[in-house]
Parts: C-alpha cells; structure tokens; sequence
C-alpha cells in the first residue's frame, strides 16, 4: 500500500477503448432505433436496396451493442479498475503496455470488418456468433491478448489480495474464452473441397446438438459479457463514488461463486418445449430459478453498500444511475426466471415480451453501469471537471422514460401475441390468423421504437456531455479521491 | 480457502474455470450421439437446397422466422406435426430461431406452392395484407452462389458424413454433375414460377437466388 502513491497510472488504453466503446454504442442504439421503426412501417426496410433490410441489419445491431460496445466499455474499465485496484501501472512492463496498445487497432480492424460482412449479409446465423471464421480468428486473438495483459498485470501486482472486480473480470475473461471457441467451431469449406467463398463455413454440430451448444453459449455470452463484467464495474465504481465500504464479503463471496456454477446450467431455458432432451430443459428452468439467489445476493450486496448514506442518490446523479441500474438488475434476474418456468414459457418463446426482457436488463441495468462508469473515470482520465450535472440528470429521466416504454410495449405486446396464437374459438379451432397477430402488434412497436429514440437522446446527451467535459471541463488540480466533481 | 485463493490467482483461475467450465460437461457430451441420429428415411439437402438454405442465412430470415413446431395443439393445427429432433440432422447450422415476427416455417412446404412464395417474395404486402415482411426484388436479379452450395455439400459429405451418392439416395458426384443437376431441379421450380427474366435466365444457364429459395421452402416438409 504505501507504493501506490509513487504509481502513476496509465489511463490511455482506457480512454481509447472507451471512445470506441461510445462510438458504437451510439450506433449500434441508433441501428436498433431504425429496426424498430421497419418493424412498425415496413417500407422503411426496403429503403437501401439489399443492404439495409431488417435481417441485415438485426445482426449489425445485436453485434455492435455486444462488440462494439460493451466488450470495449469492459477493456475500459478493467484497464483503470485492474490498475488501482492492484496497484500498479501499465506503464511500468513495456512489454504489456505494448500488447494493451495494440488491441486498440486491432479490435478497430474487426468492428470495421464486421460491419461490412453484416450489411454484406455474411452470417453463420447463430446468435451473438454471426461472424464468420477469419474475424473469429481476429477476435480470439484480442482475447488472448487481453488476458497476456490480464494476468501479467496480476503478476506485477502490489496488493496481494484481488478485489472482487478483478474476481469477475478474471471471470468474464475464462467465460468468454471458452464460449466463444466452442461455438464457433466450423469448418470452411473451401479448403475443403476448392470450391466456392473462402470466408465460408458450415457448423461442427448439427441440429439439435448445434442448438444445444448455440444456446450454452448464447445465454452465456449474455452472462460473462453482460453480467458477470458489469458486476466488476458496480463493485468498484459505486464504493468508490460513494466513498463507501461494500456491505458485507461474505455475501460478495458467496454470490460470486455461486453465480459462476449456477449460470452455465441456465441455458437450457432457451430450449423448453424443443427437441433436446427433456431433462435438460427442466434443469434449465429449474436453475434459472436458482439463478435469482446470486443475482440478487449481488444486488442486495451493493444496494446495503448505500445504507445511511441514502442523500447521496438524491445529490449524486452518478450514485442514481447505479443505484437505478442494480434495483433494474433484481428486476430483469426475477423477470428472466420467470420466463423459464415451463408453463410461463410456452406463452413467452418466440414473443416479444423476451425482446422487452433483454431490454430492460441492457438498457436499465447494462447501459446505465457502463455510463456511470465512463462519467466516474472522466474526471480522472481527462483531468477535468464533469462538466454538466443538470444534463446527467436530463439524460437519467429522459432515457428512464425510454427505457419504461420499451419495456411496457414490449410486455403488453408479447403476451397479447403468445395468447393469441393459441386462442381458440368455441368449436376448439384457431381464433386468429397468424397476420391478426401482426396488426395487432403496430401501436407496440410504434411506442416502442419511440422508447428507443428517447434513449437515444439520452445517449447523444451523454456523449455531449463526455465531450464537452473532454475539453471544456475546469481543469482539475489533483484528482478527486471519492465524489466526482462536476459542473452545474 | 477463499481467502487463499484470492491471494493466488492462477489456482483463482484454474477454480473458476473447474465451476463454470462442469455444467457443460455433464449436459453436453452426453447428449451428442444420440441427438444426431436422423429419422428414418430423412435425405439430405440436394445442393440447390443448399444453394437456397445459404440464402436463407444470407438474408437472415432467421431473425424473424422459427423453424420449430412445438407440441402444442395450437401450434401442430396452425404449423403441422411438431418437430422432431432427428428431422435436423442435417441442419449445418440449425435455424430454429428465437422470434416469431412472422410464422414459423419448418413445414411451410407442406401448405405453400411455388408461385405463392414467388408473389409473396416479390411483395408481401400484396400477398397478405398488412405483413411486415420487407421486399426481396433483388432475388429476381442476382444469382445463386452454386459453387458455395456445393462446397457446403461436398463438405458434409466427407466430414460429415453426411449419406450423399448412396443407393436411391440424393446424388452428389462431381462439381460438373452437381452443377447439371442443380440446373436441372432449377429448371422444374422456373418452369412452374411467373417471372420471365427468371425464365430467360435459367435458358441461359443461371440461377436466380429466388429458384434456390423456393427450392429450400419446397422442401422444408
């Protein structure tokens, strides 16, 4: 500890990866803004020729948000949470401080990459693993770059004991890893046979297996890339901000680990009611209900963080949008359990109330962490004075207001589907037609996309003010050890 | 313990990695040999079919359509038979999908005909009113990437193992045979559709991306 006054930290991986990770998420936002809007007025989808239909975009979206958004804000965040946290900098091995460097371009090259294929239409179809081999070589890559960071910065570190965060991000990192390679094993079939694309593939498993290993990863994906790495940063950054001690270790300890055993079993629920095996689909709904205990151990963890200290939300518009994202976090793990009861999902599958579900975790929980996280690092890596509170807290209601017509649509929409594809009428036959339950949805998907487009704006005010803290801020003299400080 | 390992990350590592890493082990591997295994008498996709099915992908008709009849009375009175997991033995990769933004379509075969699907492809809305399904006019312009199709096939044939070339079964042979073949079960699904250019094209050798298509939804039975 009595080093750490010496360390000068090295915050300019940070800062590029958190430029990236706004960029996309901006657009990835704004793509899912115009899928919403073909949806409600199909014309919209026809507009650019074959490059612009709602399949080619779906993947683009899915792909920028998960790519190119949060795995960058999650390469942000550890490059300044690994740092502090184990006191030592990155500056100070040449040799990891050059590998960290480099994952910036590279990682540049294959959002680059996969945004042509999408709007080109090369997909291997599989959800959240539509990219095609050459840029999964690309991707694996980066990923074993940032562990070579990961665990040499472990190695070089001062405090001996890691922090929680550096529990999941070590999590997240072997999650990820494993997924993602198991997936995406595919064979290319032009050098197999000599004919045809060279970037093209066909999947090692087929049918049922394929689905069964898609989904393990699917709802993986969702669990080392959209939870466990976020959990990372509300373990620090609240505290931190709030200049308060986490609630209890025991209760960070014993949801950690039981989270790590508990969610890989969850997958299944995506398959209830198909072709693999039964058991399987009742362990997934079994476990998914398992599921709720250490994601709200974590929640609770860090809402009990704020005990005595409850002002703070209503003075720290950074301190509400995390203390919004964790209660939003409980509110999408008992929502996600719910679906996977067996009964209940019969209804949800294949409606748009899981479209609502995923967005109410992204949105309030995901996005809203990420943007906490990036206004807390602000001060400290640009030097400067946040510089608008009144706008974080224009943007908080704005996308909140967002956020609660996207998922209400969503809900009221989905359910009215699922009960009208199974509607009969007095003699036992179908009530509706399939297209019935088309027209139906338009008044949904209208106040949904215009849920969308209010976090939008919240999200191009976050980005004016990230800006215009960047270089109109007032310059800081030393950096703030709790608070960040910010401008009216 | 715990504490121990938080002072040892690479046992920290090796520990997370044994938890997450089990539930996939045990639900996995089992399962493989047996889910494989196809129906009886299920034949592989001939590689126009393929052709079709990379469209299919291509397009992602998958973000909105299921492949997947559930067993429920509203569903089996709506899309047919429920599915049946030997059925997808052949599926490199599986299209269940996860939305309903339109029907499922894993029989759509059954209950639709070639000049439906030609109508429908060139303009929905005019086929079904109100559908939100976007327009494919470019199906009727671009042509089908059969050397890819029957790269695809040849490599589920020798990797895969997938029975081509067998007694009565679907013929693979060559990339010349392929090719004749593909033009052949072309030319049956151009002779029953409307659009003349498609016509005029397969006269010339060509294969629109829409007579690929329509071969795969034929065949999804």
């Amino acid at each position: 500890m009595q080093n750490s006054a010496t360390v000068s930290y090295d915050y300019s991986v940070a800062k590029q990866f958190m430029i990236i990770s706004i960029a996309l998420g901006f657009i990835g936002m704004l793509v899912g803004v115009i899928l919403a809007l073909q949806l409600t007025w199909p014309a919209l989808s026809n507009l650019g020729d074959e490059y612009l239909t709602f399949g080619r975009l779906r993947p683009l979206h899915t792909n920028a948000v998960v790519y190119g958004f949060t795995i960058p804000a999650i390469f942000a965040t550890f490059f300044y949470v690994a740092q502090r946290t184990m006191k030592v900098s990155l500056s100070e091995s040449k040799f990891l401080s050059t590998v960290a460097q480099l994952m910036v371009p590279l990682y540049v090259i294959i959002l680059a990459l996969a945004v042509f294929s999408f709007l080109f239409g090369i997909t291997t179809s599989k959800e959240y693993a539509e990219l095609e081999w050459p840029i999964d070589i690309l991707v694996v890559l980066v990923w074993v770059m940032w562990g070579i960071v990961m665990f040499g910065l472990i190695g070089m570190r001062r405090e001996k004991t890691l922090y929680v965060s550096m529990w999941y991000y070590i999590a997240c990192f072997l999650g990820i890893a494993m997924l993602y390679l198991f997936n995406n094993l595919e064979v290319p079939t032009r050098f197999i046979s000599g004919y045809g694309n060279w970037y093209h593939s066909v999947s090692m498993y087929a049918g049922t297996n394929d689905a069964l290993v898609q989904w393990w990863f699917g709802h993986n994906a969702v669990a080392f890339g959209f939870t466990v790495p976020i959990i990372a940063m509300i373990y620090y950054f609240l505290p931190k901000e709030a200049g308060q001690p986490i609630y209890s270790y025991k209760l960070s300890l014993i949801a950690f680990w039981s989270l790590m055993f508990v969610y890989l079993w969850a997958g299944g629920h995506h398959l209830i009611y198909s072709t693999v095996p039964d058991w399987m689909q009742t362990m997934g709904s079994v476990f998914s209900i398992v599921l709720i205990l250490p994601s709200w151990g974590s929640a609770i963890n860090i809402l009990l963080t704020m005990k005595g200290q409850w002002q703070q939300v209503k003075n720290s518009p950074l301190i509400k949008l995390m203390v919004f994202a964790s209660t939003f976090y409980m509110f999408s793990t008992i929502e996600g359990p719910i679906q996977s009861i067996k009964s209940v999902n019969a209804l949800a599958h294949f409606t748009n109330w899981i479209v609502g579900h995923v967005h109410d975790g992204v949105l309030g929980w995901v996005v809203f962490m990420i943007l906490s996280a990036f206004y807390h690092m602000a001060p400290r890596v640009f030097k400067r004075e946040i510089y608008s509170k009144q706008l974080i807290e224009t943007q908080f209601w704005i996308q909140t207001t967002g956020i609660v017509l996207y998922f209400t649509s969503m809900w009221i929409g989905g359910i009215t589907q699922g009960l009208m594809w199974r509607a009969t009428d007095e003699y036992g036959n179908l009530a509706y037609s399939f297209i019935d339950t088309v027209r139906v949805l338009f008044p949904y998907y209208a106040i949904r996309a215009l849920g969308g487009i209010l976090y939008l704006v919240g999200m191009a005010i976050f980005i004016y003010n990230i800006f215009k803290t960047a270089t109109s801020g007032k310059i800081l003299d030393k950096e703030p050890q709790f608070q960040s400080p910010m401008g009216a | 313990m715990f504490h121990w390992l938080e002072k040892n990350p690479f046992f920290f590592a090796v520990g997370v990695f044994l938890v997450i890493a089990f539930a996939g082990l045990i639900e996995i591997l089992p399962g493989f040999a047996q889910a494989a295994r196809p129906i009886e008498g299920l034949k592989p996709y001939t590689p126009l079919e393929i052709a079709g099915r990379q469209i299919y992908i291509h397009e992602s008709c998958n973000s909105c359509h299921s492949q997947l009849i559930r067993p429920f009375k509203s569903e089996t009175d709506r899309y047919g038979q429920y599915s049946l997991s030997g059925e997808y033995a052949y599926d490199r990769p599986f299209l269940w999908g996860s939305e309903r933004t339109g029907p499922d379509l894993h029989r759509v075969g059954s209950y639709r005909t070639t000049t439906w699907q030609e109508d429908h492809m060139k303009n929905p809305q005019q086929v079904v009113p109100g559908s939100i399904m976007p327009k494919y006019p470019w199906m009727f312009k671009l042509n089908a990437d059969l050397d890819t199709a029957y790269a695809e096939a040849y490599t589920d044939k020798v990797v895969f193992k997938v029975p081509y070339d067998e007694p009565y079964g679907v013929k693979l042979g060559t990339y010349e045979e392929a090719k004749k073949d593909m033009l052949e079960q072309a030319k049956t699904i151009a002779g029953e559709m409307k659009d003349p250019d498609v016509k005029t094209a397969i006269d010339n050798g060509q294969v629109r991306e829409i007579v690929a298509l329509i071969a795969y939804l034929n065949r999804l039975k």
